[in-house]
């Protein structure tokens, strides 16, 4: 009977080594000037309007070149678009397309192009999640009733003149039209697309500086250069291969030990030590991101319309140590806030009227709350939620104790387990007492965060504006900016509504997080955009 | 036996329908719209999230759902993830790795456990029994993400010894360190239960008289003493093969390892009910054959348990 156990053993061992042997080298060396980059698996199909999340965004604007291309510091800059004319109070534009431009098929990028790629996006038959971006487009509303539409009706708003030039007509005066057409979900797409949309998000075809070799799922996808590709930067090295990883933590390990060249954040176990890690290179300066936390406009005691809400608000604000945040809780991964949109988008100031309310001030901080009790007597207990899968629950608790330290109030953190389960009690606005806010803009203009977020359009679930802020003196700055078409102008009416939200603080701003990453030893040029995203294409070995 | 053995896979049915309802039903009480999240914090265009629902089934009530999900599932399809892949798909891309680890980690549990164990209980006392007690006290307390991480940053990144992370269609060398990680916790208790088993054995009746008759020492050990201590084993491996298959999130993730650990826990954080009830589905069957082995093997291990 000896025999018969040994016999079973020795089988599974066998088995074992066969299964085992047979799997092929894993990693794989990369050969020549590929970069290896770190990338999760895109939660939808490489579909330009279905693509709303980092995964595959990225890969997305290296297949696809847009009207306008945005530049590492946020500048817009003209890609396959010649020009693109505003009328005179900015509801009409007219766009000119540069000769050339062809997609990796064969075929050429003309007007209808993007034309029939964003009809396709915003119409809603075709559920595609960025369709909400072509709002702004005349005919948008005519294409949102899903059961009465085929899916190949066209934005009556956008016009086809010539094979280069299209008109597009917008509901109302957006000066900032032309920036936002650098969005991904703005890409135009080959006639290939519509034949059959699943087969193309497997294996887009694009315009962009590189094209699409394969897409092994959870595994790789496999970027190479496109040499056809007609923009002025030409890339550096000559593909990036996107590694999918299931966890930053493993994905660090592989930078360290060299088997991965690129990755475009730093996991929470190594925020301390990234930067003087010595077998890495790191990046670490203020990006776009802004985080802030939310107290309903309408809350009892806070309102943003009343002197007592203001300072309350303006209290709470100066009694929250950012410094101390940023250094001690994020180790240095984030910079204080300064204002409500971000340093590295056009329009940013650090010292306009009311940033001091963003500033740590104690004994500031106790006289308004003081002057706020003289108005009304306030004993009620404020609670921070927050997504508790997220890592936020470090910065809250700290938050709650420089408030609970400074004012002595009843503050107190109220985590929720899932991001999904925040994002719905905030969405139906079940969430009594603030929040946590934050926002990673899609262009880089600071209508792209005030608008979305304070603009009275946008409240009442009709946009990101959660706490359901209205205030008429902004919406009108921001209209006015809309359609005013220099860019000088436009920022200094953003500022103008930027000084009213700094007095009245709708959200209170908290930090920038910052755009941090690591490369490698032996990268070549390893920088970040604006968007928090290495430049891939300037990358090299 | 023929008819022991269509009963056990006749009681097969309800545990796998039961286990299908149960994590059904789970996944949909999980609290948030999937479907809301996909859009992130971005603006929801109510009609598209309407059509998503409807192509999933999400905006039926929770028994029509499972029962369509049931009916597909007769015929071998298992719906779409919400990124339009079929669930079938990437369950078998993760699968084979899956059964490549928990093989890997199996054998190495058995082999060293038995070994160690099986010194330890017959050498009770001696110098090396308190090292190997030590050592599985040591790795019985310490988490596998622990033993998981010095083990990748030692071996993988500064002595570049093992590879650091697994990969994409990982080989033998890639899952080496992974496999000792997880099969080290198990490898530790089957230590002590050989080890309990085989120091009680050696003293009992049966042993002294094998021994009075003259028997070599050797015959002794491997005729009567270990197979008398190897049921419970036996048991507890069969039990653990399921384990490692379904249990190995943690060290999937140190080493990027896109196994069906990890395909669980990002269908569960997004709601995907059809790929968390196929996945759990598979490891029910997947246990429920294992302890049929192990009880199968128990009648080869003693002659006295019969089936009726």
């Amino acid at each position: 009977m000896k025999k018969k156990v040994m016999a079973i053993a020795a089988g599974v061992c066998t088995l074992g080594m066969l299964l085992s042997g047979c799997g092929g080298s894993g990693s794989t060396a990369s050969a020549g000037n590929v970069i290896t980059a770190f990338n999760s698996e895109p939660q939808n199909a490489l579909i330009p309007g279905d693509t709303n999340e980092t995964g595959g965004g990225k890969v997305g604007q290296l297949l696809f070149a847009n009207l306008v291309r945005y530049d590492s510091k946020g500048e817009t800059k003209m890609e396959v678009a010649d020009s693109i004319e505003p009328n005179k109070d900015a509801t009409q534009y007219t766009i000119k397309l540069k000769d050339g431009w062809k997609f990796t098929d064969g075929t050429p990028v003309t007007a209808e192009s993007f034309t029939k790629s964003w009809s396709y996006t915003a119409n809603a038959k075709n559920a595609q999640k960025c369709s909400s971006f072509f709002s702004s487009i005349k005919g948008y509303d005519k294409l949102q009733d899903a059961d009465s539409l085929k899916g190949d009706e066209q934005l009556e708003g956008l016009k086809v003149q010539d094979d280069k030039t299209f008109t597009v007509d917008l509901n109302s005066p957006n000066s900032v039209f032309p920036i936002m057409v650098g969005y991904l979900a703005f890409a135009p797409l080959p006639e290939s697309f519509y034949k059959d949309p699943k087969a193309f998000g497997e294996k887009p075809v694009g315009n962009g500086m590189y094209k699409l070799d394969k897409w092994d799922h959870n595994s790789q996808i496999v970027l190479t250069k496109n040499g056809d590709y007609k923009g002025e930067d030409k890339p550096k090295n000559d593909g990036v291969t996107f590694k999918i990883y299931t966890d930053t933590d493993a994905a660090y390990a592989d930078v360290q030990a060299g088997n991965l060249d690129v990755m475009d954040t730093v996991p929470a176990s190594a925020t301390k030590t990234f930067e003087s890690d010595s077998k890495v290179e790191a990046y670490n300066k203020a990006g776009s991101v802004i985080q802030t936390f939310t107290i309903p406009a309408g809350l009892k005691h806070w309102e943003t319309s009343t002197e007592e809400g203001q300072l309350r608000r303006q209290a709470l604000s100066m009694a929250i140590n950012r410094e101390n945040i940023v250094s001690k809780v994020l180790n240095g991964v984030g910079t204080p806030a300064t204002d409500f949109i971000a340093p590295v988008i056009p329009g940013y100031s650090d010292d306009l009227k009311g940033s001091d309310n963003l500033k740590y001030n104690e004994s500031k901080a106790k006289e308004l709350w003081a002057k706020a009790d003289a108005i009304s007597k306030y004993d009620g207990k404020l609670t921070f939620s927050f997504n508790a899968d997220g890592g936020a629950k470090p910065i809250y608790d700290a938050i709650v104790n420089s408030v609970k330290n400074t004012l002595g109030i009843d503050v107190a953190t109220n985590p929720m387990p899932t991001f999904q389960e925040f994002r719905d009690a905030v969405s139906q606005r079940k969430i009594e007492g603030a929040f946590r806010t934050g926002w990673q803009p899609d262009y880089p203009s600071p209508e792209n965060y005030l608008y979305q977020l304070y603009d009275s359009d946008a409240a009442d679930g009709h946009g990101s504006n959660d706490g359901d802020y209205k205030n008429a003196e902004v919406d009108e700055l921001l209209s006015k900016a809309a359609s005013s078409p220099s860019a000088d102008e436009q920022n200094k009416l953003y500022q103008q509504a930027e000084e009213i939200l700094l007095e009245q603080l709708p959200a209170i701003p908290l930090y920038y997080s910052n755009a941090n990453g690591v490369a490698a030893k032996g990268i070549k040029n390893f920088e970040m955009d604006w968007q928090n995203q290495p430049i891939y294409e300037n990358l090299s070995k | 036996m023929g008819k022991y053995l269509l009963r056990r896979i006749l009681q097969m049915i309800p545990v796998v329908l039961g286990t299908t309802l149960l994590v059904y039903a789970l996944v949909f009480a999980l609290p948030g719209d999937p479907v809301k999240a996909m859009f992130g914090d971005k603006p929801v265009n109510e009609s598209v999230a309407a059509q998503i629902r409807a192509e999933y089934n999400l905006d039926k009530p929770f028994l029509v759902q499972y029962l369509l999900f049931l009916k597909n599932a007769f015929t071998l399809d298992f719906g779409n993830t919400f990124s339009g892949q079929p669930v079938i798909d990437e369950i078998s891309r993760a699968f084979p790795v899956t059964i490549k680890l928990a093989l890997m980690a199996f054998c190495f549990e058995a082999i060293f456990g038995c070994v160690f164990g099986v010194i330890s209980g017959l050498k009770k006392g001696k110098w090396y029994d308190s090292v190997i007690l030590i050592v599985s006290l040591l790795l019985i307390s310490v988490p596998t993400f622990v033993t998981g991480f010095l083990g990748q940053y030692f071996l993988g990144v500064k002595w570049s010894i093992l590879p650091v992370t697994a990969g994409s269609n990982p080989g033998f060398f890639d899952l080496l360190m992974p496999a000792m990680v997880l099969g080290s916790v198990s490898m530790a208790y089957i230590i002590r239960l050989a080890r309990s088993e085989v120091s009680s054995n050696v003293s009992l009746d049966y042993v002294r008289t094998a021994r009075a008759k003259g028997m070599s020492n050797r015959s002794v050990i491997f005729r009567h003493i270990l197979r008398n201590s190897m049921i419970p084993v036996v048991t507890y491996l069969g039990q653990d093969l399921g384990a490692l298959m379904g249990g190995a999130m943690i060290t999937e993730q140190i080493f990027n390892i896109h196994g069906i650990g990890f395909l669980t826990y990002q269908s569960i954080l997004k709601g995907e009910a059809n790929m968390v009830v196929s996945v759990v589905t598979l490891l029910t069957l997947v246990f429920v054959v294992c302890n049929l082995l192990v009880d199968m093997l128990y009648a080869a291990l003693d002659p006295r348990i019969r089936y009726a």
